[in-house]
Formats: structure tokens, C-alpha cells, sequence
């Protein structure tokens, strides 16, 4: 069983049936199921999760990516700001970055207001947080590999024999 | 004045018209309408095929190609059916054509002629019967049954043959039915055919889209490849409909023949998109599947929902449609079909319009989104409520 292809394949569609991975793979339905369990346990499948776009709803919600620049602490390295960092339920993403900053994260909140006054009174202060530069999204084109934006209108024709 | 009805030959005057039409004409005027009758994929052709079509004309690869097609495009496709239908054939026994249907087209034109009867197994595509007929042969049906599950059986095939049969057209997997012809149902027909001078139009431009086994070509049964022309194509396996590409693979001396009518009728076929072909050959297998795996899901999920309002409908492992009964409702097809457009606003094809054999069913596409499927479930539903026993 090529194991790398069922991973990409459940990354892409975690509603897959072990049916359609099974025939995807050209493997055995019982090979996949026994491997899947063996990767939750192991904790390389670390949960499934639905893709939603949430400009189709009616929620009110801003995105930001933010850019820090820490002082890394002897001995912890950048693990100890990080470890803080993801308590917070509003960081989605949290990233070590090489280049002009050190750390990388994506925060999620209802207005600008909210966002920046996060940043401003949870982020900045904290101890060895040097910087921060805030930008926020306008628009969402792509996500982990899916499309946003909705599916393009039909233009097929009405009728046809073939 | 001309009478340009006169200027019409008699052939192409006798072709009768689309059983369809009237049904464009109806829906035009109306808002709203859904259609599950469109025998194309809803897909967009994969982007890196798309790409490799675009950089080609970045290039400046604008003209004609060799008559038969890109020589690395035929040994793409040499490769590939051997790797999917392990089918051998060289580059020098095949031609690219434009789409299946001009590959059915030369076929038919090469190897039938006054006279000459052709089989043509029902319900079927509609364009082995005008062809045939233009090239002055004689199109003969074979109606397949639903209690065959509308496979061709030995014995069918045996009570039609004459003295003047020269070809067999195997429509399989089969549109509008579904139907798909298994090994033993394959090695039945060859051992009928294998001892006559019959030969076989094998039209499997829906080999790819098989649900549970793999499609088998009748080309690869022992004795059948010297008879057989194998036609595919890249319209459904890799939703180009639109780039108009098929092949066709036979014995070196008829595909040579075949090339004669090619080469005046279209010369090659387009450059741009026999680019992106060798792509799709190369490197678009698992876009294939992925495509494949989504069908599979609606075709399950349109089988149940019209199963569960009470259309009897037998289960079909080819292709992307379903070919329900009607027969409790009362009505001709034609008379479903315009009374569910009109009143549910549902676009259905009418069985007949795939033959006589056809009536009494639906032809029910299903490469259509999720949402579509379940819009049309419902108003097929509050169709079957009002008219259903």
C-alpha cells in the first residue's frame, strides 16, 4: 500500500469512505482500516476537520496574519513563547519562520477592533515579544489546497444525447 | 427558385431528426430548469493538462500535425492502453481523431459500403445508424434487455447474424444504459464471431468510468485483435469534451485505410490540443481516479434516491448514467419527459430517443454536483407522487 498517497488522500477528503481509499490505493479495505487506526495512534492523523467558508454565512469575522519578532530565551530557544502562544483559542496557526521575523500566526476574531486589541493587550506585552506587524486579510482564494469562491455556474448545455 | 430540399441527398434527407429538439425549444422558454441529461463531464479539464495545452501555444506549436497525430502522442497512447487495458497495438496502428466520434466515423466509412449490414446493439449513442446509412449499409438493431442487465448475449448476436453482416458495434460500457460487458460476456460474443468475417467497432470511450471491476476490451480476447477497431478518447476519462480528441487502434492494414478518409476529411486534428493530450496520457491517471471515486459516490446516491421512489431501475457499473423504467407511470417516454420538464422544470432524456428499445426509460445523468442530484431527486419525487400507481 503506497501509506504517503492514503495520507495525501485523507488530507484532501477526510469523508472518503474506506471503500473509495481502497480503490484509490489498490489496496485491501481491511490494510486501509488497520492502518488508519495504527496512524491515530500513532498520532499522525491528528483529527478531520470541515473546510468552510465562512463569507457565505452571515457571521462577522476578521482574519489577520501576524509577524513577530521575539527575543528567544537561553536554554528554550523559541519554544517557550511558542508554548504560551497556542493556549490562545484565537491563534489558529503558529508557525516558526526563517527571514525578516520569527514568528508567524493567524488569528481569527469578529471585528478589526477585536483583532488589533488582542495583538495590542495579549501579544505585545508578553514578555520577549520585541515587535509585531499586523495584516489583515481581505480575501480568501485558497485554503490547504481547497478553491473558495464557490463553484463556477453550469455552462454546459441543457440537452444532450451524448 | 431551388428546391434545396431536393439538393439534399437522400441519405442525409432520411436521417430523422433529434428526438431532443423539441425538448430545447421547451426549456428555453422556461426559468429555473434543471437538467440531469448531459452525457459530459461537470468537471473542468484537470489544470496541468489545461497548462500544457496553453504552453504549447506559448511556443508557437500552431500547426498541423503528422496525419495520424503528434508521434509522441500515439506512443503515449500506445503505452497507456497497454498500462490500463493491456491492449498492444504500435504507433503506425492508430490515428488521433477528432473526438470518438470522427474515430466512429472512418470506421464505419472504411469498412461498410453498399449494402453491407452493421449490428448495432440498443440502446445506444445515436450515430452508428445515420453513419452507417450514409455510407449505404444496412444498420440492423439488436435490442438488448433489462433482464440482461442490456448486455449483448451470444445468443442475440448469433440469431442476427446474416450472410451480409460486416460489422458488429459494441457500444460498452454503454450510454444511456450503463451497462459494461464482463470477460465471460465478452469471450461468448468473440467465440461467435471469431470463425466469420465480421468485424467489431469496439466504442469505449467510457472505459475508464467502471465502477467495482475494470473495463475489459473485447480487443484484448484471444483471436479478437485482428478483427477488432478499438475506439476511445479523452472527452469523458478526462473531462475534455470540449478539446474534441479521440483515437482509434486496429489491425496496421485497416488503420491504414482509415488514415486515407482522416487525412481528406480533417487532415490532423488540432495541435493544441494533442499538447495537452500527451499530458493527460502521461501524467493524468490519478486525476482519472479521483474523477472516477466522485462518480461512483453519485451514482450510488442516484440509484438509491430513484430506487426509493419506486422506479425500478437495474444497477449499472459503467459510464455516468442510469437508465430507470417508467413503465408503472403509464406514459411514452416522450410524455414523461415533457410533462416532468414542464412541470418540475426536470430535464430527463427520453429512452427512445437511443432507439425504439429505449422507450419505456429514462436516461438520467449523473455528472452533476451533489446539490444538482438532490434538487432533481426532489422534483422528481413530486413527480412520481402525482403520477406514480
Amino acid at each position: 500500500m503506497d501509506k504517503e498517497k492514503l495520507l495525501k488522500l485523507l488530507e484532501k477528503d477526510g469523508d472518503m469512505t474506506l471503500e473509495e481509499i481502497a480503490e484509490q490505493l489498490g489496496a485491501d479495505m481491511r490494510d486501509v482500516a488497520a492502518q488508519i487506526d495504527k496512524y491515530k495512534e500513532t498520532g499522525v492523523l491528528l483529527g478531520v476537520h470541515a473546510k468552510v467558508d465562512w463569507e457565505k454565512t452571515k457571521r462577522e469575522y476578521v482574519t489577520a496574519m501576524i509577524e513577530l519578532k521575539v527575543q528567544p530565551t537561553r536554554g528554550h530557544g523559541f519554544d517557550a513563547i511558542a508554548e504560551r502562544l497556542v493556549n490562545y483559542p484565537e491563534i489558529k496557526s503558529l508557525y516558526l519562520m526563517s527571514g525578516g521575523y520569527d514568528i508567524w500566526m493567524l488569528i481569527e476574531g469578529r471585528s478589526l477592533r477585536e483583532v488589533a486589541m488582542f495583538v495590542a493587550k495579549k501579544i505585545a506585552p508578553m514578555e520577549g515579544v520585541k515587535s509585531t506587524g499586523t495584516h489583515f486579510v481581505l480575501t480568501k482564494y485558497k485554503d490547504e489546497g481547497i478553491t473558495f469562491g464557490g463553484r463556477k455556474a453550469d455552462t454546459r448545455r441543457l440537452y444532450s444525447y451524448d | 427558385m431551388i428546391d434545396y430540399e431536393k439538393a439534399v441527398t437522400r441519405a442525409v434527407r432520411e436521417i430523422r431528426p433529434s428526438g431532443i429538439r423539441k425538448f430545447f425549444d421547451i426549456a428555453a422558454e422556461m426559468d429555473d430548469v434543471i437538467s440531469l441529461s448531459i452525457g459530459e463531464p461537470d468537471f473542468v479539464t484537470p489544470w496541468h493538462i489545461r497548462e500544457a495545452g496553453i504552453a504549447s501555444l506559448e511556443r508557437g506549436m500552431t500547426h498541423y500535425t503528422s496525419n495520424a497525430g503528434l508521434i509522441e502522442l500515439r506512443q503515449a497512447i500506445c503505452d497507456y492502453m497497454r498500462r490500463r487495458f493491456k491492449l498492444q497495438y504500435e504507433e503506425d496502428e492508430l490515428i488521433v481523431t477528432v473526438g470518438g466520434s470522427e474515430a466512429i466515423d472512418i470506421a464505419i466509412r472504411t469498412l461498410v459500403g453498399p449494402g453491407d449490414e452493421v449490428l448495432i446493439p440498443e440502446p445506444s449513442f445515436v450515430c452508428y445508424d445515420p453513419i452507417t446509412r450514409m455510407a449505404g449499409g444496412r444498420a440492423t438493431p439488436i435490442v438488448t434487455r433489462a433482464e440482461d442487465d442490456f448486455r449483448l448475449t451470444a445468443q442475440q448476436l448469433k440469431a442476427a447474424i446474416t450472410p451480409g453482416t460486416k460489422l458488429l458495434i459494441l457500444p460498452y460500457p454503454n450510454n444511456p444504459t450503463g451497462a459494461v460487458m464482463r470477460r465471460e460476456d465478452l469471450e461468448a460474443i468473440a467465440d461467435v464471431l471469431r470463425d466469420t468475417d465480421i468485424f467489431v467497432l469496439s466504442d469505449e470511450i467510457y472505459a475508464e468510468l467502471t465502477y467495482g471491476a475494470r473495463h475489459v476490451s473485447i480487443a484484448s480476447i484471444e483471436g479478437m485483435r485482428e478483427r477488432t477497431i478499438v475506439v476511445n478518447g479523452f472527452s469523458k476519462a478526462f473531462a475534455m469534451t470540449g478539446w474534441r480528441l479521440g483515437f482509434l487502434a486496429g489491425p496496421r492494414p485497416l488503420v491504414k485505410a482509415m488514415l486515407k478518409v482522416h487525412q481528406f476529411a480533417i487532415m490532423s486534428s488540432p495541435s493544441t490540443s494533442q499538447y495537452a493530450a500527451v499530458e493527460a496520457m502521461t501524467n493524468g491517471d490519478e486525476d482519472v481516479r479521483a474523477m472516477r471515486t466522485d462518480y461512483n459516490r453519485r451514482r450510488k446516491y442516484i440509484l438509491e434516491g430513484v430506487r426509493r421512489l419506486g422506479m425500478p431501475c437495474f444497477e449499472p457499473f459503467g459510464a455516468f448514467y442510469i437508465f430507470p423504467s417508467i413503465k408503472d407511470f403509464g406514459m411514452t417516454s416522450d410524455e414523461f419527459c415533457t410533462k416532468l420538464l414542464r412541470e418540475q422544470r426536470l430535464a430527463v432524456v427520453p429512452g427512445n430517443a437511443f432507439g425504439q428499445s429505449g422507450e419505456g426509460h429514462i436516461r438520467i445523468s449523473y455528472a452533476y454536483s451533489k446539490e444538482n442530484l438532490t434538487e432533481a431527486l426532489r422534483r422528481l419525487g413530486a413527480f412520481t407522487e402525482k403520477y406514480g400507481k
